[in-house]
């Protein structure tokens, strides 16, 4: 049993020790590196789940092995936590002892003289025509910034042991260190953060923060489920862009209201003038404007002459020209009978130009500034199939149901604003102009401040590390003997550089000259 | 928002005579090489002429020789390309400066002009480096990437003189691309540093190897040493320039960090870099294998600016390469 135990306990040091030794963290930090990169070459979910499915179905088993494998998901996949994790507890192992050690040396006197100072890396020697005294003194002196301490030595000479750059392993610490904290603020905003999608049109549209169902998409942190999201209300209430003569785009402005905090009791609105680059924070949360288009106005007049009109944003297809494609839905009026309900849904669905240009029929754009704005829509009537319970993207119509025939397309057609269109059961669809949406982002991430302040020092930290050296010189003055030329009394100058020898060389040239002259300037 | 069409106009023209003048520099730089003796073999011809009964006194080192006249002929064309160099570097910050003066903004908004920016920060990087350690036998090994680099820009990936998207509309443009710039143009000359670092190396274990090229270059622990400052320098202005690009990040996509593409290949680079810093650090890994890291650094980087921004479609997709 006691060899059981003392046999684990073996093991588990001898764990410690390969986990926390420079070159498992070199070979860690290799891993890190090249598992990040596979990142950089597939496409990932978080970033483009279209993109991960396109590439699923032209890859066939490659595909669907590396998706085992979760290489879509990089950042969160198990191997990779798995490295940083261990990288993690071998930045922590190496780092505790060191700390101890710092600690003990920041009040530890520079080592002991070595008794030969011609074996150091740096050397120099020389008599001057002063006393030993006088001369550990202008030493003393000239090595000002300097820990230093004198020693008495046997044959009545003296010695100092000198050391400066402590600084560069503080900075050191602080690197690391701060690396931890980066690394588990960031680990912690995951948790906590989220980030919603939501195109407002700017025609006075409001938007509340006050649920997941606010949104059009909406990617929670693992500790968010959506109840207790920041209260505050968005209202667009108009969008302007302007864009070079190449159709380029130049400026995007939205000019919002905003309320939080205790506007919402009191129903005061505040303005912004939303930018790209500009986001508005309020309430702990950041709305950004992150991308416009085009939201056509349909109004449909049915048989029994009642109207409803619609504005639903057509997201761009194109983002140079802006050509968008989307669908407008609408149920009949009055309709409570399910069965009939589905026989009469009416779906618009097509391009949107804001600058048209014809090839033939088919519309384009040729400018993203609504010009010339122009519709090419297929109008269908019959079942939408959005009772069915299943979801399906609202920017098309449910192609099942119109392979099924209970979706059946009436017209297709090409609208200026104000035209109009006949169904053959009366129903009238005119396109009456083109309002433009905002694409709104609301994100909130509780730590982003903590990883910039971390980030700040490890910057701080990095610079002293690279910076400072960390060096050591010894001064021996000692009585000259019988036999020796020139002045009465020897200087001996020895240095060493702690830690990467790169351009101590010149310090040392340039300060043991001073030293031997065995004065203070 | 106008462009100064003439401005423009003589922007491109200071860039296409830079790249002219960068060959024609590097010819002569070539001629130099040509024309100087290896170490080795001078140290021959000099023992054959000692031996032959001159009582030649040799003072160290290469410029003492040969002593006939003042300068010799190498030492004149190589003195010439540096001019030449020197010139190229003028008209090039022109380039970049009359750029900067026509689009009214920082000359750093689309590929092309990065490239050229980054080139520039490394040609001047260079040349000092080159005045303080008396490098210039190496320049045409830098200067050879270089013009191919300005030559892919002013072809493959030009494009005129214009104002920026809304997403470049902001002071960040000014801080993070240009210490990205200055950053990335130094670590460039510290790859190439370890590149004939691990030329020289081999030599000097094996003379048969590389003998041609590698015994010309300065010795190995010199190019470790360049190698390892400017690595010093760039590391941590790449890191201030990381930092920056998150802030940035922050205030236009949403997040200050979000795996794209770029970000992920910074820092794959970064974290590449660290393992240069540590090896050197780390007994046994001195030497060849931190050269052969740095080296793997300096690929992640030319990948990051090429493939990243020319292949994958990410968030810093503003080539502007059509």
């Amino acid at each position: 049993m006691g060899a059981k135990i003392r046999d684990l306990l073996a093991f588990l040091r001898n764990t410690w020790r390969g986990l926390t030794a420079m070159r498992t963290a070199l070979i860690l930090l290799a891993l890190l590196a090249l598992g990040a990169l596979p990142g950089a070459l597939l496409p990932q979910r978080q970033l483009n789940q279209f993109k991960v499915t396109q590439y699923l179905n032209e890859h066939g088993w490659w595909g669907s092995l590396l998706d085992r494998l979760q290489f879509f998901d990089v950042y969160s996949s198990v191997w990779f936590s798995a490295i940083y994790f261990l990288l993690f507890i071998s930045l922590v192992g190496c780092l505790t002892p060191r700390t101890f050690e710092y600690l003990r040396q920041s009040t530890a006197k520079p080592v002991i003289t070595p008794r030969n100072l011609a074996r150091l890396p740096h050397h120099a020697r020389g008599t001057v025509d002063l006393d030993v005294d006088q001369v550990v003194e202008a030493s003393r002196k000239r090595l000002r910034g300097w820990r230093t301490v004198v020693r008495e030595e046997e044959d009545g000479g003296r010695s100092i042991s000198a050391e400066r750059g402590y600084l560069r392993e503080t900075g050191n610490l602080v690197f690391h260190f701060a690396l931890l904290g980066l690394v588990v603020s960031f680990a912690i905003g995951k948790l906590f953060s989220y980030d919603g999608q939501v195109a407002v049109v700017a025609n006075g549209t409001q938007f509340c923060n006050s649920g997941v169902l606010s949104y059009d998409e909406f990617h929670p942190g693992l500790k968010v489920d959506g109840t207790q999201l920041d209260p505050f209300c968005v209202r667009v209430n108009s969008f302007a862009a302007t864009y070079l003569p190449t159709g380029q785009a130049d400026k995007f402005h939205a000019d919002v209201d905003y309320q939080s905090g205790e506007d919402l009791a009191t129903g005061t609105w505040r303005p912004y003038d939303l930018q790209v680059n500009s986001p508005l924070r309020t309430a702990g949360d950041r709305v950004y404007l992150l991308g416009h288009g085009y939201a056509p106005v349909f109004t449909v007049t049915f048989p029994n002459g009642e109207q409803r009109t619609k504005v639903t944003p057509w997201p761009p297809a194109d983002g140079t020209t802006l050509l968008s494609s989307g669908t407008t839905t609408f149920d009949p009026p009055d309709t409570t009978d399910q069965g009939e309900l589905r026989k009469h849904q009416i779906a618009i669905t097509g391009l949107f130009a804001p600058t048209a240009a014809y090839q033939g029929t088919v519309l384009s754009s040729q400018y993203p500034a609504p010009n010339d704005p122009a519709v090419a829509v297929d109008v269908y009537q019959g079942d939408l199939g959005n009772n069915s319970g299943l979801s399906h993207n609202l920017n098309s119509i449910d192609q099942s149901m119109v392979d099924q025939g209970r979706l059946v397309k009436k017209v297709r057609k090409n609208l200026k604003p104000g035209e109009e269109v006949k169904l053959e059961d009366g129903t009238k669809i005119r396109f009456d102009k083109a309002e433009q949406f905002t694409q709104l982002q609301v994100s909130h991430d509780p730590t982003q401040t903590w990883v910039l302040v971390f980030a700040v020092l490890v910057l701080v930290g990095l610079a002293g590390s690279l910076a400072i050296k960390r060096r050591r010189v010894w001064v021996r003055v000692t009585p000259a003997g019988e036999d020796e030329p020139g002045g009465r009394t020897v200087v001996e100058v020895g240095g060493l550089a702690r830690t990467d020898q790169a351009g101590y060389g010149e310090e040392f040239t340039r300060l043991a000259a001073e030293l031997l002259t065995g004065k203070d300037t | 928002m106008p462009v100064n069409e003439t401005l423009a106009r003589y922007s491109d023209w200071a860039y296409a005579s830079a790249v002219v003048i960068y060959v024609l520099a590097m010819a002569f730089y070539l001629v130099e090489q040509g024309m100087t003796k290896p170490k080795r073999q001078r140290e021959r011809e000099l023992v054959i002429a000692v031996a032959s009964g001159g009582e030649t006194v040799v003072t160290e080192g290469p410029r003492a020789l040969p002593p006939e006249r003042g300068i010799s002929r190498a030492e004149r064309i190589g003195r010439m390309g540096m001019a030449l160099n020197v010139l190229g570097v003028l008209l090039h910050g022109a380039a970049v400066l009359l750029r900067g003066l026509a689009t009214e903004r920082v000359p750093w908004g689309n590929m092309y002009e990065y490239d050229s920016a980054i080139c520039l920060v490394a040609v001047v990087t260079w040349l000092v480096l080159a005045r303080k350690f008396d490098l210039r036998r190496l320049s045409a090994f830098v200067l050879l990437p270089i013009v191919i680099l300005l030559f892919l820009g002013g072809t493959a990936l030009y494009s005129t003189a214009a104002p920026v998207q809304p997403a470049l509309q902001s002071y960040w443009l000014v801080i993070h691309v240009s210490v990205i710039a200055v950053s990335s143009g130094m670590l460039l000359v510290a790859g190439v540093a370890s590149v004939l670092y691990l030329l020289r190396n081999a030599h000097e274990q094996n003379p048969g190897r590389f003998a041609r090229l590698a015994a010309r270059l300065p010795a190995a622990d010199v190019l470790d040493r360049l190698a390892y400052r400017v690595t010093v320098l760039g590391f941590p202005l790449f890191t201030f320039g990381v930092i920056c690009g998150a802030i940035w990040a922050e205030s236009a996509w949403g997040r200050f960090w979000g795996w794209d593409p770029k970000e992920t290949c910074a820092f794959v680079a970064w974290v590449v870099y660290a393992i240069y810093l540590h090896a050197r650090a780390t007994a046994g890994w001195r030497g060849n294998r931190a050269a052969v890291i740095n080296v793997v650094a300096w690929v992640v980087m030319v990948f990051n600016l090429f493939f990243i921004n020319l292949v994958t479609s990410g968030l810093h997709s503003y080539a502007g390469v059509a």
